[in-house]
């Protein structure tokens, strides 16, 4: 009787805690809305799921509790519930893969008209690239890395001349324009996340990596490491700041100082370096 | 072997065997030390994981501390942090509940279960454990090693791993934690090889596959199962070891670590966590299906009801077996992996969900209409029920690649698999004690001391656990040493921080009154008779509580029916023991013979 009561309350206890707890998501500043409604659709789904088991566990806890003269049945199997069961589980789990699966794609799928930029993650801080006005950038390699080429670009490739690097900084992007981050890691494994944004992936040395979103809402936003990277890890943090067209324009006339150009004397020959 | 047909009742001739007295220990030390009886080394594997297990439970409340309560304890700074949660989670996962469930339950179970009279390869069994035992200690050694050990999380990621940044990484944490692991799976081949053999060659006369108690057939699997995964870590470690001490590059890459170019080139750190969770996924199952298997005897034994779909439940099981090693790169779904991998392994993933929801359904279907006595056991199993299921449908969330996105790496995923894999076995190896305790000693552990023990560790478990998905939910990461300020935490998550660490400390405090119970009733405990369940399978049927060496005395028992013949319609009592002849249920179950 007590032990039917309290997993009832259980049932209660957690339902409750969900709908009112002030624990919730941040509110969403990218075009990652469809996660957030998987999610949901996900807690509805589980969240039956869960009430209905632990609520017929207690009513089979009450209802079959030991009394004099009491036996169980004896039925083996059941052919046609067990069929009915699994079916149904099919179904409810084929709810939940399809929608997935699909906003999946999305997430994996950059669309043509993303800007390129870069985040280099190493112990611990973050470091941005955007490309100057040629809209591309340049090439890289971690073997040019020293101390006034922190990010070791390839000064020889013309493209690298006007990127606009951003050390430890913030990083200011325009709202509503969809960008294509491109992930590299100088030492070990980080990975750029950023709660309000719901997009995060790793930065992995010797490979890039990527991810895409579009800002929808201006502020600034915390950048997160989520992959642990070593005693510094919760300190390894930095900003996202989405602003106005305009006022990001602003801000990208003042940075032109920080060219590579202007961090690196450009060498006699330039040659273009492949993509 | 099997000569008795299926459906056959009839009293079948024993076997005797002669009791050859060479085959029997002579000293002490041969007794119970160096014992190559499997019920004597399940106890010795048992009381060790058990210790390690309070170690690793210590560690969990400094980390507690520091999470509820940041700044205060100023000995538990980034670095002991971070130790903490790698010797915590790689102890709990591999040195205890591992060891635990195959160890310590195959061994005691298996050849008792199947009415055999040992394993088959007793003296591997013994090096078994004793290998097991010399991996804890180098692995406990690393605290006292020069840097203490390491701080790379439970998995090991390389490069981090192996460099400075990272506590034992360039000292001697790291070197030895992956030796003690390669020293593990050594052990562990021995053991699991007689568990799997076991099974399939030294059950009773009448014992068919399909005969096989739930118990048995969950640690064949999950032996099956580690002895094909465990060599992906073996092979990893060889390799990470051969990175860190003789400087190769199989997971390296050309990197530049705080300023200074490393002499490295051409590795992959991704390949290692191919390795890893190739090995770490099934490892889960590894620890799961003793658990099914387990707790589906404990709930029909006490509701004196047979296992609702026995055949589902085997199916379902290997199913999961056999599903679970390819799944493995749900852990990698934002590593930077090959994006497109996502769609294959969301889908196999989710997959998997079928047959765990048929086991959690036939669970509750056996104790519809059942007969249900609210036992210790009984409610550890109930427990078991509601947690598992609980952690199992976050598991949906997590392995839908998408969903996933946004809460990996978080304490969302913190609470998911101590939900799943932490809470919901530990509270079987509990009911699981409480329920075989009388066997191995004789004696019943006391009631009172076991439903505190139960409700406080159930409820106290939910209550650390339940409400740290929401902090996850909210965005804070995982591997924290300090959350510090995030600007999108409100002050209240340090509330329910606090409050998680209350719990965790209660939760962690009352499992003394278990040890004090296991002790006490030793002595104490009400004599508790061959089969105080009045249970089916053969452990109980043995002539002599506890039993000898070589189990049956003389006569090997012979089996006539499956496992769960309770509540037989029309027979004196409410259980048929597995070795008992003649009566046969008109029921439609009949055709387990
Ligand atoms: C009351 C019991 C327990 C408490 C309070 C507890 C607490 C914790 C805490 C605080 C962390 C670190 C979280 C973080 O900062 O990321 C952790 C990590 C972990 N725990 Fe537990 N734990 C408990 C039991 C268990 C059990 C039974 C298992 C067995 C599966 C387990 C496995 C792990 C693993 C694998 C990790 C991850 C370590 C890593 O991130 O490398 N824990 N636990
Ligand atoms: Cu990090
Ligand atoms: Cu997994």
């Amino acid at each position: 009787m007590a032990v039917a009561l309290i997993l009832v309350l259980i049932v209660v206890g957690s339902v409750a805690f969900h709908l009112v707890s002030p624990w919730w998501w941040t509110p969403i500043a990218s075009n990652w809305r469809y996660i957030d409604d998987t999610i949901i659709m996900t807690f509805w789904i589980t969240g039956t799921v869960f009430v209905a088991v632990v609520l017929f566990t207690a009513y089979c806890v009450y209802r079959f509790r030991h009394r004099d003269g009491q036996q169980a049945i004896y039925e083996p199997e059941n052919r046609k519930l067990e069929a009915w069961l699994t079916a149904i589980t099919a179904i409810g789990v084929a709810a939940m893969l399809a929608p997935g699966l699909f906003v999946w794609r999305q997430f994996i799928t950059v669309p043509e008209e993303a800007t390129d930029i870069e985040i280099v993650g190493q112990q611990w801080q973050w470091s941005f690239r955007l490309p100057g006005a040629d809209g591309r950038l340049g090439a890289s390699d971690m073997r040019l890395i020293s101390a006034d080429n922190p990010l070791g670009l390839n000064k020889e490739d013309p493209k690298s001349r006007d990127d606009i690097l951003i050390e430890g900084g913030e990083l200011h992007l325009p709202i509503g324009k969809p960008v294509k981050a491109l992930l590299r890691s100088v030492d070990v494994i980080h990975d750029f996340y950023v709660p309000e944004l719901r997009a995060k992936m790793d930065l992995v040395p010797g490979q890039v990596s990527y991810v895409w979103f579009t800002p929808t809402r201006t502020g600034s936003f915390e950048i997160l490491c989520a992959e642990l990277c070593g005693v510094g890890h919760p300190q390894m943090r930095g900003t996202v700041v989405v602003q106005e067209a305009v006022d990001y324009q602003a801000w990208l006339q003042d940075r032109i100082v920080s060219s590579f150009a202007h961090l690196m004397p450009a060498p006699r020959d330039l040659v273009a370096v492949p993509d | 072997m099997v000569d008795v047909p299926l459906g056959s009742t009839g009293a079948v001739a024993s076997h005797p065997i002669d009791d050859v007295e060479l085959y029997h220990p002579h000293s002490w030390i041969t007794k119970y030390v160096f014992s190559q009886d499997a019920k004597v080394i399940a106890i010795q594997y048992s009381l060790v994981a058990f210790s390690v297990g309070l170690i690793a439970l210590v560690l969990s409340w400094l980390m507690r501390l520091q999470l509820g309560f940041p700044g205060v304890f100023s000995f538990i700074d980034a670095n002991a942090y971070y130790q903490f949660i790698t010797m915590h989670g790689m102890m709990m996962v591999v040195y205890v509940l591992t060891a635990l469930f195959l160890g310590g339950f195959g061994n005691y179970l298996i050849p008792l279960m199947v009415g055999a009279r040992d394993m088959v390869f007793p003296y591997v069994n013994m090096l078994s454990f004793w290998v097991y035992l010399l991996a804890v200690l180098v692995l406990v050694s690393s605290f006292f090693a020069p840097g203490g050990p390491s701080g790379a999380g439970w998995t090991l990621y390389p490069p981090q791993a192996i460099l400075s940044g990272t506590p034992g990484g360039q000292d001697w944490g790291i070197v030895l934690m992956l030796v003690s692991l390669m020293i593990f799976i050594i052990g562990f081949t021995m053991g699991g090889l007689n568990y799997v053999v076991t099974v399939l060659q030294a059950r009773a006369r009448g014992m068919t596959l399909m005969r096989m108690p739930l118990t048995v057939w969950g640690i064949f699997t999950a032996s099956f199962m580690a002895l094909l995964a465990f060599p992906a870590l073996f092979v990893g470690s060889v390799m990470l070891l051969f990175d860190r001490v003789f400087g190769t590059s199989f997971f390296v890459p050309s990197i530049v670590e705080m300023g200074q170019p490393l002499e490295r080139s051409g590795g992959s750190p991704l390949l290692f966590q191919h390795l890893f969770w190739f090995f770490g996924h099934p490892e889960v199952y590894i620890v799961a299906l003793p658990a099914f298997g387990i707790v589906s005897d404990l709930i029909s034994t006490h509701a004196r009801r047979n296992i609702f779909g026995y055949r589902m439940m085997v199916w379902a099981l290997l199913a999961i077996g056999a599903l679970s090693f390819v799944v493995w790169a749900h852990h990698m779904y934002v590593s930077g992996m090959n994006p497109y991998f996502g769609f294959f392994f969301a889908t196999t993933t989710l997959i998997i969900a079928v047959p765990t929801a048929i086991k959690v359904y036939n669970w509750i279907l056996t104790l519809w209409r059942g007969d249900i006595h609210l036992t210790v056991p009984m409610l550890f199993a109930l427990a078991f029920i509601v947690t598992f299921v609980n952690g199992g449908l976050t598991g949906l969330f997590l392995g839908n690649v998408v969903v996933d996105v946004p809460l990996s790496d978080t304490m969302f995923v913190v609470a998911h698999f101590h939900m799943v894999m932490g809470v919901a076995p530990i509270l079987v190896i509990f009911g699981a004690i409480y329920h075989w305790y009388p066997k191995i000693t004789g004696r019943m552990m006391n009631d009172i001391l076991g439903k505190l023990h139960f409700w406080v560790t159930f409820l106290g478990a939910y209550a650390i656990f339940f409400p740290m998905h929401y902090l996850g939910l909210m965005g804070i990461p995982r591997r924290y040493h300090d959350i510090g300020d995030m600007a999108f935490v409100p002050a209240s998550a340090h509330t329910l921080n606090a409050f998680i660490t209350v719990a965790a400390l209660i939760v962690g405090a009352v499992q003394l009154t278990f040890v004090f119970n296991l002790f006490w009733s030793l002595r104490y405990g009400k004599p508790a008779g061959g089969n105080p369940w009045r249970a089916t399978t053969l452990e109980w049927q043995t002539p002599e509580t506890p039993p000898p060496h070589g189990n049956w005395g003389k006569e090997l028992p012979v089996v006539y029916r499956w496992a769960y013949d309770y509540s037989v319609p029309g027979a004196d009592q409410d259980f048929l023991p597995q070795n008992q002849p003649g009566f046969t249920s008109t029921a439609p179950g009949g055709l387990h013979g």
